[in-house]
Order: C-alpha cells, then structure tokens, then sequence
C-alpha cells in the first residue's frame, strides 16, 4: 500500500514539477508569431483580381483562414497553393478551374488612341493603377498593373488589351540545367527521359 | 615589397594566352553599321538623343546617363542614325534591346573634342563630369559606370587606389597587349584617378605570367617615378576577380553586401585606366576598346582595337575566321564569359575577348553524373562556400537555405563547375536559383506594393463614403440650424407682448374649468331640491355665483378669440 | 553553330568520376598484393566474385531503375564498393558470403537509397556489418598467415584448391587445420592473462603480427598515393588514426598490462583500411574540412570504444556506420567562413 502511495505520490510531485517548467517555459519563451491571417495574405499574389470570389486578397486570407479551399487563387497559380498548403498543413490540391486558369504575367494596355476618357476603368482598378479624368485620355501605370483583368469588362469602348508582360534582358530568368540523371527510386518511368543524350 | 596574402581555393586552367600575344594590337576594320546597345553598363539604360536621320559625327554623344547609375554613349564613326529599336545584344539570355543603329560614311569625321590641357588645375566635379561625359564604364568585366566610383572620396576614406592588372582568366590577354604597348598611357590614367581619390597607397596587382607587360610597366613607372607600387601575384585563376585581389594585395576582405570603398579601397581596371587617360588628355569618349580575338577556329588570334558596335561578324571576318570549324562562339573568358548564338550582336563596353573555339577546344559538357560530395568543389572555391550544399539546395528549390549557405557571396566565377568530377553545371545551378530568388522577391514587393495600393484605395473609398455621410449631416445640420435661427427670430419679435395663443389657451381653460364647475353645482342643486334636502338656499347662491363667473370667463374667451380673429 | 544558355564555364578539367574511382582501385593494389602473400589467394577470388556479383547487381538495379546502364556501370563506384569488401572479408569465406555482401551493398545500401551520391551509409561497410551479425562464424575465421603455418601451407598457396575451398561448403574442413584468429580476436578472447602474457604465449601475435603490420603498411600506401593524387585530403585519415593513437596510448600507460599498445591498434585489423578508404567516402561522409577532421575524431574514438569494451573484436564498421549517421549534423554545424562574412553561419537555416 505504502509503495503504491509513494508511487503515486512522486508520480504527483513530477507532473505538477513538470507542468510548472513546463508553464513557465509556455509563458517565458513564447514565440510572437504573425496572426495567421498576416501571414496568408503574405503569400497570396496581391492581384486583388477578385477571381477567387472575394472583393481583394485580404478577404479571401480571412475566408481561407476561417476553413475556405485554397485553390481559389488562379493568378498565385500552383505555386502559392503549394506555399499556402505548406504554410496550413493543408493538402495541395490542384486549381479551382472554376476561378480560372494560371495565366502568364499580363499587364493592362489601354489603346490610347480609342479611349474616350469615360472613367470607368479607374473606378475599377483595385490598385488605383491607371491614371487620368474625365473626358481625358487614360493611360496605366504599367510597374503598379498586377494584370488582374477588372479594368477591361467596364470598359465601353473595348480600347484595354491585356499582354503578356514582356521578357527582357534584365527580367529574363537563367532556366534550370535539364539533363541530371541523379533521381531516386521512386522515380521511376521517368528514367527515358534521361536515357537520350546519356548512352 | 608589398607582401603578398592569399586567397581560399582557386585553379590553374591551362592558360591558352601565347597564341593571340604573337602579334602587336592590330585596327579593326570600320564596319558599315554600328550597333550601340543602350544598356552596356551596371544602372539604367542611357536616354537617346538622337533620332532616326540624324547625322551624327565621330565622338558625338548619342545618348546621355539616364539618373545617377547610368552611362553616356559617344558615336564611334561618322555617320546617319538608320534605326533606334530593339536589336540582338551581348546577353546571356540571347534576347533584343533597344540600340541605336548607325550606317557609318567612311568619313571618321571627329566632332569637337575639349581635351583638358591641365587637369590638375580644373576644379574635381569639372573633372568627374568630364568622364561622365566621356561615358567610361569598367572595362574589366561587369561595367561599372566609372565616375561613380570615382566620386566616392566625399563620404569613403580611400586608403588604397588597386589597379587590377591580373587577368586571370584563361584566353584573354586585352591588358596585357594593351601593358606591353601603352603603358604611359596607363599610367597618366592612374596619375588622374589618384588626383581625384587621393589615396595614400597606389598598387598595381599583375600575375607572374605576363612578364613583358610587368616589365613595360616596371620600366615606366621607374622612368617617370611615380608613388606607384607594381605587385606581382602568383597566377592562379580568379586573381583578377576584384575581392580576390583585394585579398591578396591587402589581406582585407571586403564584408558580405559592401563595397570595397567601404573599406578603403577602390579598384580599377588597367584599361579603364587608359580609357580615363584618353577622355581626359585627349578629350575622346569612349568609342574603341581592346579585344583579343582567339580561338582555333580564327586564323589570326591577336589583339584589336576595335570600334564599340563593331558587329563581331566583322570582327570574325577580319580575324580571317573558319565557320566550319567554329563550334561554340564565347564573350569573355572560357570561365565566365556568355555564349552567344548570333554573331550579329556588337563588340560592347566591356567585351574584352571573343573566342571563336572549335569542338576539340571545347567540347559539349558531358551528361552530368550524380554528385558524389567529394568536397573538390569546396576545396577551390575562392569565396570559401560550400558549392556542393549550395548545389543541392539550388536542385531541391530549397533557396532560404541555399541564402542561409551565403549563395549571394558566388561570385560565379566557375571553379567549381571547372574541377566537379561529375561535369555538373553547377553555376547554372547557382545562376537558376539566384534569378528565382531575385525574381522572387520583386514579385513579393510587388505584391507589397499592391498590397499597399490596394489599401490606399480601400481607405480613400472609405474615408470618401466617411466624408460623404458627413456632408450630408452636415447639410441637415446647416438646415435645422437655419429653421432655428428664423424661429429665432420670429419669438424675438413677439417676445415684449404675452404670447397671444398661450394667453387664449388660458381663458379658453378658464372658461371651460368655470363651465364644469357650474355644471357640477347645478347638478348638485338639483338632487338637493329633488330630495328636499336642507340648505338649498346655500347651493343656490353658489350656482348663482359660478353662473357668474363661468359667464364672465366665456366672455373673456370670446373677447379673447375675437381679438384674435 | 552554338547551343543557347549554355552557362560558363565553357572549359573543365579531365576529371571525371570514373578517372577517381579508378585511381582508388589501383590505390587498393599493395593491399590485394600483401594479403595474397601473407594469405593466398583467396583475396583475388574473393575479388573476382565480388567485383562480377557487384557489376550484375548494379545491372539489374539500373535495369530496374530505368537507368542508362553503361553511362552508371562506367563510373566505377560498384568496383570500389566491390574490391573494399572483397579484401575485408576472410580470404576464404565461402563464396555466397560475398555475394551477399556485394547485394547488401550495392542493392540495399546503395540503390534503395537513390543510387551512387545518394546513400547515407558507405555500402560497403553496411554489407560488411551485416555479414559480421549474420555469420559471426564465417566472418571471423581468417586463416593464419603463412609464416606461422609453416611448410604446410602447400594448399593454401595452390590456386585450385584455393577455387574448391571457397566454392565447395564440403570440403571446406580442408582448412580448419590452418584456421586462426585474428590478432584482435585474441587479445579480446584472452581469459585472465594480461597482455603481456597474451603476447609471449599466441603465435598469432608474437609471430604473425608481422603479416598484419605489412597489410596495413600496404593500405597505408595506397592512402597516401591517393592523398598525393588529391582523391580526398588528410583531414579524415589523419584525425581518426590520431585519436585512436592518443587514445589508446593514454590507456596503454595507465595500465599496460590489461590494454592493447596504440602500434597494435593503429597496425592491425581494420585501421588503416577504414581511415583511407572508408572514412575519406565522400559520400557518406562529412564536407567541409573542419566536418572532417571531426567525422574523423569519432571514427577513431569509437573504433577505440568498440573495440575495448563491445563484444565484437574490431569495430571499423560499426564505427563508421555510426558516425556516417551524424555526418549530416556535422555538416551543418561546420560551415566554413565564407569571404566576407565575420563569422561562419550554423545551423542549416530556412528549415521549419
């Protein structure tokens, strides 16, 4: 009896020492983190296109914070699914075709010649990116564009094309080197693509 | 003696040098159109000012600095400005920019030129925007705009002015010519840049395998005695990279994310140095460079001076080229230099040699093989990283932790890629996952950026709807205040004479409380002569009484309403 | 004419793979040399098979793989793993013993992990673990050198029978008469005598210790000339026999009667091979310098460790597989300086 009281007794003495290390290390070493819904709006592209069905990123970072899908977010593409996934401990899924499909970088063009200075477009651009006034032509500002299409629907005239951005020598990427045959086992069924150039 | 330190790792390619250093610096021929890329320097690309028809003259300025890190560009010939437009230039991507085309006349007709007679005199920003003007940038290699760096004396302490005379990489012997042949002018060149950095020590770093050059130079410097110090450094590739000769003149190295007047020193190219020399005593923008053209596929490897935007076709041409036998066509050295597809694209500011190599000179990389760490890469890497960690890091897309190995202290030079046993093109490697972090990281300030807008916005929406809602407020306001106001204003008027209404209202009650007394009186008269009761009399009289006054109140009322009416 | 983004550098040096592989295996040389003197030739046929069994290993694992067969077969890597176990074994072991070894190596140890660059663990000391566990009997019965057998060592010396003694499980009693123990195995199955005693009474020791001596002399050769060719650096070899050398001799003058002396535990057993030939696996092992003088330290303690107060004799592989666990850690927390920065970074960074 006395070895089951003692047993207990230490047992009682270690879990109340431990909860209390335990609670001070909770409260000494808390980790200031950024409220989730920072951090996810960090990660989505900032088009503020409303694709995904809300009116700008913030709010979808609200929606997917409180539970909504992640793979709304056609311009962020698989990428920001991915990072977002990372980020939740969500499984990656692939994109909502529903919200539109993972472009190229665009950017707004207004065909200044055809404008007829309605407005309408600057009432649209969610980053108040194009510039001009009544009854004057309009012109955007191609470094602020994010390319996210909400201009060109009002326009009464068709005069805003969306284009790809350009590459240009100080924008252009050097690719990735192809031929690596160093895989691992599970790749497997992939290996005849490294076969051409190797034997 | 200077002592001599040393630097981490480093290789020893074969040098492949003797076969262009046969023959003394030869003119290039004078092409029929120059192509002047607009961006040949670090910074911005240069503004135009010319346009299309114009007729330019030797050594005139067609473009000028667009802001601060940017340089001019000069007219190499006479002649007319026949297309301002994208063109195929000397980048690693392969892609077009906007040049400036002209169709030279065969005049070579100078402009005015405003050589500085005594620079010494001239006060020191007269002088920098001199060689601003001149439009010279580094010729060494990356094409740094030089007055830049030659201004920095206002807010850096320069100790030590390095002229980088090393050239390290294999091929390449455009200083070396330019040594054994004009060391005057070199050091005229250095004379200037000391004037304006006034640094208390002048070295002159050289490798031991240029012996004519160091002896050109050793001879020049004894003859006219100039504080200048020639260091002699062992050769072993890359010597010549500006931190590495830092380190092996001074011992210093140069902190991660600085540059070196941060520490002291500010480092020049010995051709720089002959171009400053030029633009200053001579008065003439940089318009010429010169290029080794080497390579077995050529049948006069040497060196030529040959026209900025002279298109390396002419170049090839002149240097009597075998196109069957020219399998790969480099821009640089064979360790750092870009491979080009198009021989239309022009000699630029800093094209220091063309390589024309055959397939034996060099041969397609073999497939590369799995990496087996065996630690060669480490072993020569001049900035003392870890290439083969950065390399798996950069082939699993991990790149915070390829930063977190200092992937941005690479300075690309290719030793590691040159020894890896395995033939992995580990700089590519490095190149792929430097661009994507770059890349994304502009797209993440971007997307701040937005981000910032689009909250701009939001709050200029809501504060317009705020402000909205407030004038209307405040308009309702304004018109209550107003109804006020004339109410006011109306009582002010009747306010000596008791208010008419409130005096009727009275007499009107009065009338009517005396009309329910009486009332009340007369019904209790009647019950008390129904029943017989006693005191009758009594009630009589106050009926009589209040008859009275109820009447007398009507009256008052009707008089009242009368008046009123 | 040229080929688009090709990135520089445009040259590199003749330095392949296979060209390092293959100076490993002629390094390996001396060793085959000096065992096949001391011990016959049961060494070479050991080679033989496993050098065959490990190259249709390898076929068939690429095979599976979906890999160009040749381009892999060509880099050499299987031969290493091969020749290291072949000349780690008894010379003669029957022959499936190595067969096995080659399998665990090359199919286990080496494919499953994602093929040449990829495995944690060097194969040949992973094979060379399991066969020590799996035929504790088979793995410890060398035969004695020649010098103390005598003038009977007349089979040993023949080729053929050589060939039957491995191949035949029958007539594999041919050799008991001339089966000893190792040096290790002796002073570790010593009983109550010390040292000393040990070697005054065994002819393994008083006499045959020579024949250890001169095979570890042999691989000590070959490490060198691969120093000298700059296959790998000192670093690692040179850490690991220092320790056991300090160690062991800290030991051997605190009581000299009851601990081996540090010139028997750096000349006999496994020490020389495992600090040129495995600790200097580059794979398995650790990058930077500094990681490898300290990957080097372990091995070397460890080997101390083992060797002294485990039950097994000698303890290379087990040492090595031990510390090619940590050679990950080690990695991170050696970084070296780089160029411009104060201080070395740690840690492996970015990670969550």
């Amino acid at each position: 009896m006395t070895i089951i009281l003692t047993a207990i007794l230490i047992l009682l003495s270690l879990a109340v020492v431990f909860g209390v290390i335990l609670g001070f290390a909770a409260v000494r070493f808390k980790v200031e983190g950024d409220p989730i819904v920072d951090q996810i709006d960090g990660l989505l592209p900032q088009t503020q296109c409303g694709q995904c069905g809300y009116p700008g990123c913030r709010p979808y970072a609200e929606a997917i914070s409180n539970g909504d899908a992640i793979n709304k977010c056609p311009p962020g593409g698989q990428s920001t699914i991915e990072a977002l996934a990372d980020l939740l401990d969500r499984e990656v899924v692939p994109l909502d075709a529903e919200h539109g499909e993972e472009k190229p970088k665009m950017v707004a063009y207004i065909r200044e010649d055809e404008c007829i200075g309605c407005t309408k477009c600057i009432q649209a651009c969610p980053v108040d990116a194009i510039l001009g006034a009544a009854k004057q032509m309009h012109t955007v500002i191609v470094s602020e564009c994010t390319g996210c299409d909400l201009c060109v629907e009002p326009c009464p005239v068709d005069c805003i094309d969306m284009i790809p951005v350009p590459v240009t020598p100080s924008n252009w990427k050097w690719p990735a080197p192809v031929s690596d045959p160093n895989l691992i086992w599970t790749d497997r069924g992939r290996g005849h693509l490294l076969q051409e150039g190797s034997e | 003696m200077t002592r001599i330190y040393s630097f981490h790792g480093g290789i020893h390619p074969p040098e492949n040098k003797r076969q262009s250093l046969g023959a003394p610096i030869r003119q290039a021929p004078l092409p029929a159109r120059l192509i002047l890329p607009l961006q040949q320097h670090i910074g911005k690309a240069a503004t135009p000012l010319v346009e299309v028809g114009d007729q330019v003259l030797k050594g005139q300025k067609i473009a000028e600095p667009t802001g601060h890190v940017s340089a001019a560009i000069h007219a190499p010939s006479s002649g007319i400005i026949s297309y301002i437009g994208l063109q195929p230039v000397p980048h690693a991507s392969g892609l077009e920019s906007p040049c400036i085309v002209i169709e030279t006349d065969g005049q070579e007709q100078w402009c005015e030129l405003h050589p500085i007679e005594n620079y010494r005199d001239l006060d020191k920003k007269e002088l920098l925007k001199h060689i601003r003007d001149a439009g010279i940038t580094g010729l060494g290699g990356a094409g740094f705009p030089t007055d830049i760096k030659l201004n920095l004396s206002k807010d850096h302490i320069v100790n030590t002015l390095i002229i980088n005379a090393a050239e390290c990489e294999p091929y390449i012997t455009a200083d070396d010519a330019l040594m054994r042949e004009r060391p005057n002018d070199i050091l005229t060149g250095v004379e200037i840049i000391a004037h304006l950095l006034q640094p208390s020590k002048i070295l002159i770093g050289i490798e031991d395998n240029k012996p004519n050059a160091i002896k050109a130079l050793r001879d020049a410097i004894r003859e006219r005695n100039l504080p200048i110090e020639l260091v002699v450094v062992p050769t072993r590739y890359p010597s010549g990279g500006e931190k590495q000769l830092i380190q092996l003149l001074t011992s210093i190295e140069v902190p991660s994310g600085s540059i070196p007047a941060d520490v002291g020193i500010v480092c020049q190219n010995v051709g720089t140095a002959a171009a400053i020399y030029r633009a200053v005593i001579h008065g003439e923008p940089l318009i010429s460079r010169i290029v080794t053209l080497t390579g077995f596929a050529l049948g006069h490897r040497q060196n030529y001076e040959a026209l900025i935007g002279t298109p390396f076709s002419v170049l090839l041409e002149a240097a009597d080229v075998d196109r069957s036998k020219m399998f790969r066509l480099v821009m640089g050295g064979p360790m750092m230099g870009i491979s080009i597809e198009d021989d239309r694209i022009p000699l630029i500011k800093t094209t220091n040699c063309i390589i024309a190599a055959t397939q034996e000179e060099m041969p397609p990389a073999p497939p590369a093989q799995p990496c087996i760490r065996c630690g060669m890469c480490e072993q020569v890497c001049p900035a003392t990283l870890l290439p083969q960690q950065l390399y798996w890091f950069a082939k699993g897309r991990e790149f915070e932790k390829a930063r977190h190995h200092n992937l941005f202290d690479c300075i690309e030079c290719g030793a590691c890629a040159y020894v890896c046993p395995s033939n992995i093109p580990l700089v590519q490697h490095y190149r792929f996952a430097k661009s994507e972090i770059r890349n994304e990281e502009a797209e993440q300030l971007k997307a701040a950026q937005a981000r910032e807008r689009f909250e701009a916005r939001q709050a200029r929406l809501v504060r317009e709807e705020l402000e909205k809602e407030q004038r209307r407020k405040e308009r309702a306001e304004a018109a209550a205040r107003e109804q006020a106001r004339k109410k006011a204003e109306a009582d002010s008027v009747s306010s000596d004479t008791p208010d008419p209404e409130a005096e009727l209202k009275k007499l009107k009650s009065a009338a009517s409380i005396a009309r329910t007394k009486l009332k009340k009186a007369s019904e209790a008269l009647k019950n008390a002569e129904e029943k017989g009761l006693d005191g009758t009399e009594k009630l009589k009289e106050t009926v009589a009484q209040l008859e009275e006054k109820a009447a007398a109140a009507e009256n008052a009322w009707q008089q009242a309403t009368g008046a009123e009416q | 004419m040229s080929l688009i983004h090709l990135s520089s550098p445009h040259v590199s040096k003749a330095n392949a793979t296979d060209r390092v592989m293959r100076l490993v295996l002629i390094a390996t040389l001396p060793a085959l040399i000096a065992l096949t003197i001391f011990f016959g030739w049961g060494s070479l046929i050991q080679l033989l098979l496993a050098c065959t069994s490990a190259l249709a290993f390898e076929a068939v694992c690429l095979r599976m793989r979906k890999r160009p067969i040749l381009f892999f077969l060509r880099d050499g890597s299987a031969l290493v793993t091969a020749v290291l176990i072949a000349l780690a074994i008894p010379p003669f072991a029957p022959w499936w013993v190595v067969v096995i070894g080659t399998f665990t190596a090359i199919v286990i140890a080496k494919h499953l992990y994602g093929g040449l660059g990829n495995n944690p663990f060097n194969p040949a000391m992973v094979a060379y673990a399991l066969l020590l566990i799996s035929f504790p009997a088979e793995m410890t019965q060398w035969n004695a050198p020649f010098v103390l057998i005598g003038d009977n060592w007349n089979v040993l010396a023949s080729f053929t029978d050589s060939l039957v003694i491995i191949f035949s499980s029958i007539n594999h009693g041919m050799i008991d008469a001339y089966t000893g123990a190792t040096p290790l195995e002796v002073l570790k199955h010593r009983g109550g005598m010390t040292t000393e005693e040990v070697w005054r009474n065994d002819p393994v020791l008083s006499q045959g210790v020579f024949a250890w001596y001169g095979i570890s002399a042999a691989w000590l050769m070959g490490g060198i000339f691969l120093i000298y060719r700059k296959v790998f650096t000192w670093h690692a070899p040179f850490a690991m026999i220092t320790t056991l050398f300090v160690l062991s001799s800290l030991f051997y003058a605190g009581d000299p009667s009851n601990f081996a002396d540090p010139f028997l535990h750096i000349g006999v057993g496994a020490t020389m091979m495992c600090a040129f030939f495995i600790a200097t696996d580059p794979v398995s092992g650790a990058t930077s310098n500094k990681g490898k003088v300290i990957f080097g330290i372990g091995v070397g303690a460890l080997i101390y460790i083992i060797r002294t107060w485990g039950s097994y004799p000698d303890a290379a592989a087990f040492a090595i597989l031990l510390m090619n666990l940590s050679a990950p850690f080690i990695d991170h927390y050696t970084q070296p300086r780089s160029y411009g920065h104060a201080r070395a970074n740690r840690g492996i960074g970015g990670g969550k």
